[in-house]
C-alpha cells in the first residue's frame, strides 16, 4: 500500500527528501541551544570563582555564547521554516498527484468498475480521504522525523552532560511508553465503537431531515426522538468510557516529567556537590540544562504516540484510495484493433450476461438477435427485464459473459473502443448534463461541430424551439446536473448531443419518457427522414413510442420473448398485449 | 465522520500540533464558516448548559486546572531555590568542609516540597481530565438531544426553506465545534490565563529587569504572529475556494461518469481536472507553507527570547547590576538560580500567549457553530392550537358513537369542548372541503388562487397539472404542513385548525412520489405506518401493495435490512413499500401524490389493483402524471398556475375538448 501511494510523490521527490533533511538540521540546532546555554550559565556560576577555568573576560564570553546562540536560533528558525515550506510543497503536490492518479484511473474504468463504486464513494475518496492521507504524509516526512530525532539527540546530549544522570531517562521513558501503549490499546476499540455509533446517529438525523414529511404524516416525532436519544445515549456512554481511559494520558505524562525532574534534581545536586572541586566536573548550570531536556525528551515521546494515532487513522482512507488505484478496466481496446465500423448492423449470438457483482444471476439468457443496418428497433419490457443491459453490450459498455455481440459484422471486442463508441451513440436512461453552456454540452458529441451542425441536431431532437426561446439561446448556461431545464428539455438536449456524433447506431434508453407524445412522434419522424441509414434502437415504456418501429423486441426476465412488428406481436405475444391494453384502455376497465 | 481521535491532546503539552488545529485542508472544511454574530450571548448560553447540572464539577475543574498550571510553573521557583542551596554547599565544600558533614536538609526539604506540589499537580490534572470528559460529553448529549427534539417539532416549511446539508451540518460540524470549545478551547484558555498571570507574578518578583526584556521580545513575537497569521488566513480562503471548485468538478464528473465514457470524453475530463487540481495544489502549498512555518518560527523566536534573557541576565549579573530580591545575597549561585528559573518562566509566559492568540480563531469558529445550533433551537415550532382528537369508535345499538381502545375501522372526532347541544363525538366520514383558498409560500408569489374543492366521503378526487400548478400545495394544506386562515379547510364540517395536528395526520394516509425509507428491516419500515401492526397485518399490507412477491424473493424476506434509504432496492420496489406502509396505517382518507410514477406501466397495472382496494370506501386525493391512472376518478380537477381551470369527470372533460382533452390525447407534455 505504501509503495503504491508513494508513487504519487512523483515530481516532488526533491522536496520530499529535503523536508526530513531540514527537519534534522533544525532539530540538531534546537538540541544544541540548551547545551550552549549551559556554557553561558556556567560563566555566571563561575563569576566569583577565581579558580575556574575562564578564558578571558566573562562578559565577552557571555556575549560570545549569546551571539552563538542567536546564530543557532536563527539557523534553526531558517531550517524549521524551510522544512515547513518543503513539507507544504511536497504534501500539496503529493495530494495533487494522488487525486490526479485516482481521477485518471476512474476515467479508464469500464461500466463494471464504475458500478463497483457509487459516485458518492468516489467523491469521498478523491476529496476527504485524500486529505487524511495527505495529513498523514506530511506528518510522516516532518513530525515523524522530528520526534524520534529530537528524542535521540536530546538523549545523546543528556548523556554527554552527565551519563549517570541521563540513566534516569532509561527508567522513565519505558514507563511512559508502556503507559501510553496500554492507554491506546484500551481506548482504541472503544473509540472505534463510538465512531460507528456516530455514523448511526448521523443516519438517524439524515433520514429524519430527508423524510420529515413521512415522520409528520405518520406522527412519529416522539418515536424518532426516542430512537435518537437511544443512539445519543449510547454514544455518550461509550465516549465517556473511552475518554476516561485517555484521561490518564496527561497525568501519566506529568508523572513521567515530574519523576524525572525530581530524580535528576536529587542525584544532580549530589553530583554537583561531589564535583565541586573537580575542574570541568558537573555544574549547576549543566543541571539546569538537563532539566530543560527532561521536558523535551518526554514530549517527543508523547508526540510519537500521536503520530502513531494519526497514521492509524489514515490507514482506512489510504486503503480506500488504493482500491480506486488498483481497480483496472477489464474492457480495453485490443491490439491491431479494427478502426472502422462499416455499417449499423447488429447481431447477438447466444449471448448470456451476468453482472460482476452478482455472478450467479444471469441478466441476459440466450439472446439471439439480428438487426439490419438502418432499421428502427423498439424494445419493450417491465422494470428488471434487462432492456438496458441488452443495449449496453452494443457499444461494449459491458462485455457479454458468453456468446458474441457483433456490430457491422465484427465482434465488438475487436474494435478500437473509441471508434466503436463513436459509431454507437447511446442516450443513457440516467443522463446528465454538465455545467456550462448548452453549446458546450452539445459539443460533447463532437468537439468540432459547427454552429450549423449543432442547430441541425437540435432541430432533429426537437430541441431547437425551446433553446431559441431562451434569451441566450445556445449560450444559455446549464446548472450542474441540468437543474434549470425541465425533464423533457433535458432529454431532448441529450438526444441532440448523441446525434452530433453522427453515429451508425443510435440507442435511446427510455430517453423520451418526459417528452410529450406529439414531440416524441416528431423526433421519431425526424429520425426516419434525416438519418435513414442509422440503426435506431428505442427503449420505451410507452407502446406508442415503438409502435411504428420496424421490429420490436419484447423482453421479460432477461430473455427475448418476442421479436416482430407491432401487428405480429399484438396478435401473438401475451406480454405485449398486456402492456398494450394497460396503456390504451386504462387499467381497471380491463378486468 | 471526521472525528479526530486525537483531538483530546492535553492542553499545553503538544505545542507542535497545536498549529494543526483547524488546519487548512482539514476534511469537512469545504464550507466557509462565518463568524458568530452575537458571540457574547452565544457564549453565555453555552455556559448556561455547562452550569446547569455541572456547576459543582465546573468549580472543581477550574480549581484543578489552576492547580495543575501552578504546579508545572513551580519547577522554575524550585530550580532557583535548588541552585541557591547547591551554591551554599558548593561554597562549603570549596571552603574545605568534608562531604560527610554537609547539611543536605534544606535540599531535601526543597525536594520534598517539590514532590508534594507535583503530586497535587498530577492529581488535579487527572481529576480535571476525568471530570471534564463527563461534563463535555454530557453537555454535548443535551445539546444534541435538544436539537433533535426541537427539530421534530419544526414545521415542514422549515425543511422546505433550508437545504439538507445546512440542517445536517448543525449535527456534525457545528456540534463538533461546540465539543472542541468545551473540551479544549475553554480549559486551555483557563489554563493559559492562569499560567500567564502566575508566571508574570513570579517573573516580576524574581527580577523586574528581566521581565522587561521578556515583554519587549514578546511584543516582537506578537507582531510576527500577526503577520504570519494574517497571510495564512488569506491563502487559506483561496485554498478553500479551489477545494470547492475541484470538489464540485469531481462530483459532477463522478455522477456523470457513464456519460463521459459513452462520449469518449475521458481525455477532455482529465485536462479540465488537471487545471483545477493544479490550481488547488498551488493555493494549498501557500496556505500550508504559512501554517507549517508558524510553529518553527514561534519555537525559535522563543529560543531567541531565551537567549536574549540569558545574555542580558548574564551581563547584568557579571556587572553586578542584577537586582536580586530583597533578603538574598548577590552570590553567583543566587544569580544563576535567578537566570535559570527565568528561562523557564519566560517560556511558560510566552507560550500560552502565542497559543491563546491562535486559539481565539478556533473559539470564534466554535461560537459561530454554537450560534447555528441555537438558531435552530430558537426556530418557532409548529403551532398547534387544535384540541379535537381522533378516536377509535364503535357504533352502539341506537346508532350512538362509543369511543373504544381497539382498532375497529371506525373513527370519530372527539371534541372535548363541545357545547351544550353539540355532539361530543362526530363520526369520521372523510368529507373534506376547501373554500375559496388563496395561498402563498413567499409573500407576493401566489401559489393558490381562489381554490374550492369539495370531496364527499368515499370520492376520488384527482388533481392534474404541470409542476408548480399547485397540486401538492393543496395536499399540504389538508394535512396542515402549511396553515391558512381559519375555517377555509373543513374536515367533516370541522375547521381543521381545531383538530390536533397529530390526530389530523393520523387520519390521512399519504404516499409521496419521493420515497423515504428508514434504516431497519422491511417489516419495520412497513410497520412505520402503524406501530402496533402484527406480522400478519404487515404481510397483508405488502400483498395489497403487490410488494409481497419481491420481498419474499429477498434472501431474508421481511427481515432484510434496508440501509441508506433503501438503496438496495429499485425505485419501484421502494414505491411499493411506501404504499404498503400507507396501507397498514389504514387511514380513512388517502393522499396519493404521484405514488406510482416511478413504477413501470406494467407493474403499475398490477399495483393499481392493490391501490384500488386501498382506495375503496375512502376519500382519496390523487395527483398523477399518467392520466390513465386517474380516469376513473369521481372528479378530475385540472390546475394551471394555482387555479382550477377545468373540473368534472373523465367523460365530461373529454367532451369539453379543453386542456384535459389535449393532455389526454398527448398533445401537451406535463412537466
Amino acid at each position: 500500500m505504501i509503495k503504491k501511494l508513494s508513487k504519487s510523490i512523483g515530481e516532488y521527490k526533491k522536496q520530499t527528501i529535503l523536508t526530513p533533511i531540514f527537519v534534522t538540521l533544525e532539530v540538531i540546532f534546537d538540541v544544541l541551544i540548551p547545551y550552549v546555554m549551559s556554557k553561558l550559565l556556567a560563566v555566571i556560576e563561575n563569576a566569583g570563582d577565581p579558580n575556574a577555568v575562564t578564558a578571558g573576560d566573562p562578559i565577552k564570553q557571555i556575549l560570545g555564547y549569546g551571539g552563538l546562540l542567536v546564530v543557532f536560533a536563527l539557523v534553526a528558525l531558517y531550517f524549521g521554516a524551510m522544512s515547513g515550506r518543503m513539507a507544504a510543497i511536497s504534501s500539496a503536490g503529493f495530494a495533487k498527484n494522488l487525486r490526479k492518479n485516482m481521477f485518471y484511473s476512474v476515467q479508464n474504468y469500464s461500466f463494471n468498475n464504475i458500478d463497483k463504486f457509487s459516485s458518492s464513494s468516489l467523491i469521498t475518496r478523491m476529496t476527504t480521504d485524500v486529505n487524511w492521507v495527505q495529513m498523514a504524509f506530511q506528518m510522516v516526512i516532518r513530525i515523524a522525523v522530528r520526534a524520534p530525532l529530537n528524542l535521540i539527540f536530546t538523549l545523546i546530549m543528556s548523556f554527554m552532560l552527565n551519563a549517570k544522570l541521563a540513566l534516569v531517562f532509561l527508567a522513565t521513558i519505558p514507563l511512559l511508553a508502556v503507559g501510553l501503549l496500554i492507554i491506546m490499546k484500551l481506548a482504541f476499540p472503544v473509540f472505534d465503537k463510538v465512531f460507528k455509533n456516530y455514523d448511526r446517529l448521523n443516519v438517524v438525523v439524515q433520514e429524519n431531515i430527508r423524510g420529515m414529511r413521512v415522520v409528520k404524516t405518520y406522527v412519529r416525532e416522539d418515536e424518532e426522538t426516542r430512537k435518537f436519544k437511544e443512539a445519543s445515549g449510547q454514544i455518550h456512554k461509550d465516549f465517556v468510557k473511552a475518554e476516561r481511559i485517555v484521561a490518564f494520558n496527561n497525568p501519566l505524562m506529568n508523572l513521567a516529567v515530574y519523576a524525572s525532574t525530581v530524580l535528576i534534581c536529587w542525584f544532580g545536586t549530589k553530583a554537583v556537590i561531589g564535583d565541586a572541586t573537580v575542574v570541568g566536573g558537573f555544574t549547576a548550570s549543566e543541571l539546569s540544562t538537563l532539566i530543560t531536556y527532561v521536558t523535551q525528551v518526554l514530549m517527543s515521546l508523547m508526540m510519537l504516540s500521536m503520530i502513531f494515532v494519526q497514521i492509524t487513522i489514515a490507514e482506512a482512507p489510504a486503503k480506500r484510495i488504493c482500491e480506486v488505484l488498483d481497480e483496472h478496466s477489464d474492457i480495453l481496446s485490443p491490439e491491431n484493433a479494427v478502426n472502422e465500423v462499416i455499417d449499423g448492423s447488429i447481431e447477438f449470438k447466444d449471448v448470456n450476461f451476468s453482472y460482476k457483482s452478482k455472478k450467479d444471476k444471469l441478466c441476459l439468457t440466450d439472446v439471439d438477435l439480428k438487426i439490419e443496418s438502418g432499421q428502427t428497433i423498439g424494445i419493450i419490457g417491465g422494470t428488471g427485464s434487462s432492456k438496458t443491459t441488452l443495449i449496453q453490450l452494443i457499444p461494449r459498455l459491458y462485455d457479454a459473459t458468453e456468446g458474441e455481440v457483433k456490430v457491422g459484422g465484427v465482434n465488438v471486442k475487436e474494435y478500437d473502443l473509441k471508434v466503436l463508441r463513436d459509431a454507437v451513440s447511446v442516450v443513457l436512461q440516467k443522463n446528465v448534463l454538465f455545467s456550462g453552456t448548452i453549446k458546450e454540452n452539445l459539443r460533447w458529441g463532437n468537439e468540432n461541430a459547427t454552429d450549423e451542425e449543432i442547430a441541425e441536431a437540435c432541430e432533429l431532437a426537437q430541441a431547437a424551439e425551446f433553446i431559441n426561446s431562451f434569451p441566450d439561446k445556445y449560450d444559455t448556461l446549464i446548472d450542474q446536473g441540468g437543474a434549470n431545464v425541465s425533464g423533457g428539455q433535458k432529454q431532448r438536449l441529450c438526444i441532440a448531443r448523441a446525434l452530433l456524433k453522427k453515429p451508425k447506431i443510435l440507442i435511446l434508453d427510455d430517453s423520451t419518457s418526459a417528452v410529450d407524445t406529439r414531440t416524441d412522434a416528431l423526433i421519431r419522424k425526424g429520425f426516419k427522414e434525416y438519418i435513414p441509414t442509422t440503426t435506431k434502437i428505442i427503449i420505451a415504456q410507452r407502446i406508442a413510442s415503438v409502435q411504428d418501429a420496424d421490429k420490436i423486441i419484447v423482453m421479460e426476465g432477461g430473455k427475448v420473448v418476442g421479436f416482430g412488428n407491432h401487428d405480429e406481436l399484438l396478435a401473438t405475444n401475451e406480454i405485449y398485449q398486456e402492456v398494450y391494453y394497460s396503456q390504451n384502455k386504462g387499467g381497471s376497465e380491463n378486468e | 465522520m471526521n472525528k479526530d481521535k486525537n483531538k483530546k491532546m492535553p492542553p499545553n503539552q503538544a505545542p507542535m500540533e497545536k498549529g494543526k488545529q483547524g488546519h487548512p485542508g482539514m476534511p469537512g472544511g469545504k464550507k466557509m464558516k462565518r463568524g458568530a454574530k452575537n458571540a457574547g450571548k452565544t457564549f453565555a448560553r453555552l455556559l448556561g448548559y455547562l452550569i446547569k447540572g455541572y456547576a459543582l464539577r465546573i468549580v472543581v475543574v477550574l480549581i484543578c486546572i489552576g492547580l495543575s498550571a501552578v504546579a508545572s510553573l513551580y519547577a522554575a521557583d524550585f530550580l532557583k531555590e535548588l541552585i541557591k542551596q547547591i551554591g551554599v554547599l558548593v561554597e562549603a565544600v570549596k571552603a574545605g568542609q568534608p562531604a560527610s558533614s554537609l547539611n543536605f536538609d534544606p535540599i531535601v526539604k526543597e525536594i520534598i516540597k517539590m514532590i508534594i506540589i507535583y503530586v497535587i499537580g498530577i492529581i488535579s490534572s487527572f481529576l480535571f481530565n476525568f471530570i471534564m470528559v463527563k461534563v463535555s460529553q454530557g453537555v454535548l448529549k443535551t445539546v444534541r438531544e435538544d436539537l433533535f427534539s426541537k427539530m421534530q417539532r419544526l414545521p415542514i416549511s422549515y425543511f422546505d426553506r433550508n437545504e439538507f446539508g445546512n440542517i445536517m451540518s448543525r449535527y456534525t460540524n457545528d456540534t463538533d465545534a461546540i465539543e472542541q470549545l468545551i473540551a479544549q478551547s475553554i480549559p486551555n484558555s483557563v489554563s493559559s490565563i492562569v499560567t500567564i498571570i502566575t508566571s508574570f507574578i513570579m517573573m516580576v518578583t524574581t527580577s523586574w529587569q528581566l521581565t522587561l526584556v521578556v515583554i519587549a521580545t514578546l511584543i516582537i513575537m506578537l507582531v510576527v504572529i500577526k503577520f504570519v497569521g494574517g497571510n495564512s488566513a488569506k491563502y487559506f480562503i483561496a485554498q478553500q475556494k479551489s477545494v470547492g471548485k475541484l470538489n464540485g468538478y469531481i462530483e459532477e464528473m463522478s455522477n456523470g461518469q457513464k456519460v463521459v465514457k459513452v462520449f469518449n470524453h475521458e481525455e477532455q475530463a482529465k485536462e479540465d481536472f488537471d487545471k483545477l487540481n493544479g490550481e488547488l495544489c498551488e493555493n494549498m502549498t501557500k496556505a500550508h507553507t504559512f501554517a507549517n512555518i508558524f510553529m518553527p518560527i514561534m519555537a525559535n523566536l522563543n529560543y531567541l527570547q531565551y537567549v536574549i534573557v540569558a545574555m542580558v541576565g548574564g551581563v547584568l549579573a557579571l556587572k553586578g547590576m542584577l537586582i536580586v530580591p530583597s533578603g538574598e545575597a548577590a552570590t553567583p549561585y543566587v544569580m544563576l538560580g535567578i537566570v535559570s528559573s527565568f528561562l523557564l518562566l519566560s517560556r511558560n509566559f510566552s507560550r500560552p500567549i502565542t497559543m491563546v492568540s491562535q486559539q481565539i480563531n478556533s473559539i470564534v469558529m466554535a461560537l459561530a457553530g454554537a450560534e447555528r445550533v441555537f438558531e435552530l433551537m430558537d426556530e418557532k415550532p409548529e403551532a398547534d392550537e387544535g384540541y379535537i382528537t381522533l378516536v377509535n369508535a364503535k357504533i352502539g345499538e341506537n346508532g350512538e358513537i362509543i369511543p373504544c381502545e381497539e382498532h375497529t375501522g371506525i373513527w370519530a372526532w372527539h371534541n372535548p369542548k363541545a357545547k351544550e347541544g353539540e355532539p361530543e363525538y362526530i363520526r369520521l366520514r372523510g368529507e373534506i372541503t376547501l373554500e375559496k383558498v388563496d395561498f402563498e409560500y413567499v409573500e407576493g408569489k401566489q401559489v393558490l388562487n381562489d381554490i374550492s374543492v369539495y370531496a364527499n366521503p368515499g370520492q376520488q378526487i384527482a388533481l392534474v397539472g404541470a409542476t408548480g400548478a399547485g397540486k401538492t400545495t393543496i395536499t399540504n394544506l389538508i394535512n396542515r404542513f402549511y396553515d391558512i386562515a381559519d375555517g377555509k379547510v373543513r374536515y367533516d364540517g370541522i375547521n381543521i385548525n381545531k383538530i390536533k395536528k397529530a390526530d389530523l395526520r393520523r387520519s390521512l394516509g399519504v404516499v409521496l412520489q419521493e420515497v423515504n425509507l428508514f434504516s431497519g428491516t422491511i417489516a419495520e419500515n412497513i410497520r412505520y405506518g402503524r406501530m402496533d401492526a402484527t406480522d400478519e397485518e404487515i404481510v397483508a399490507a405488502a400483498k395489497l401493495a403487490n410488494a409481497h412477491d419481491f420481498i419474499s424473493r429477498l434472501p431474508e424476506g421481511y427481515d432484510t435490512m434496508l440501509t441508506g434509504d433503501g438503496a438496495n432496492l429499485s425505485q419501484g420496489q421502494r414505491q411499493l413499500l411506501s404504499i404498503a406502509r400507507a396501507a397498514i396505517a389504514d387511514s380513512p382518507v388517502m393522499i396519493l401524490d404521484e405514488a406510482t410514477s416511478s413504477i413501470d406501466t406494467r407493474t403499475e397495472f398490477l399495483v393499481q389493483r392493490g391501490m384500488d382496494k386501498l382506495m375503496e370506501g375512502r376519500t382519496v386525493f390523487v395527483i398523477a402524471h399518467r392520466l390513465s391512472t386517474i380516469r376513473n376518478s369521481d372528479v378530475i380537477m385540472v390546475m394551471e398556475h394555482g387555479e382550477i381551470i377545468e373540473r368534472g369527470n373523465h367523460e365530461d372533460l373529454i367532451a369539453k375538448k379543453g386542456k384535459y382533452y389535449q393532455l389526454y390525447t398527448g398533445m401537451f407534455e406535463l412537466d
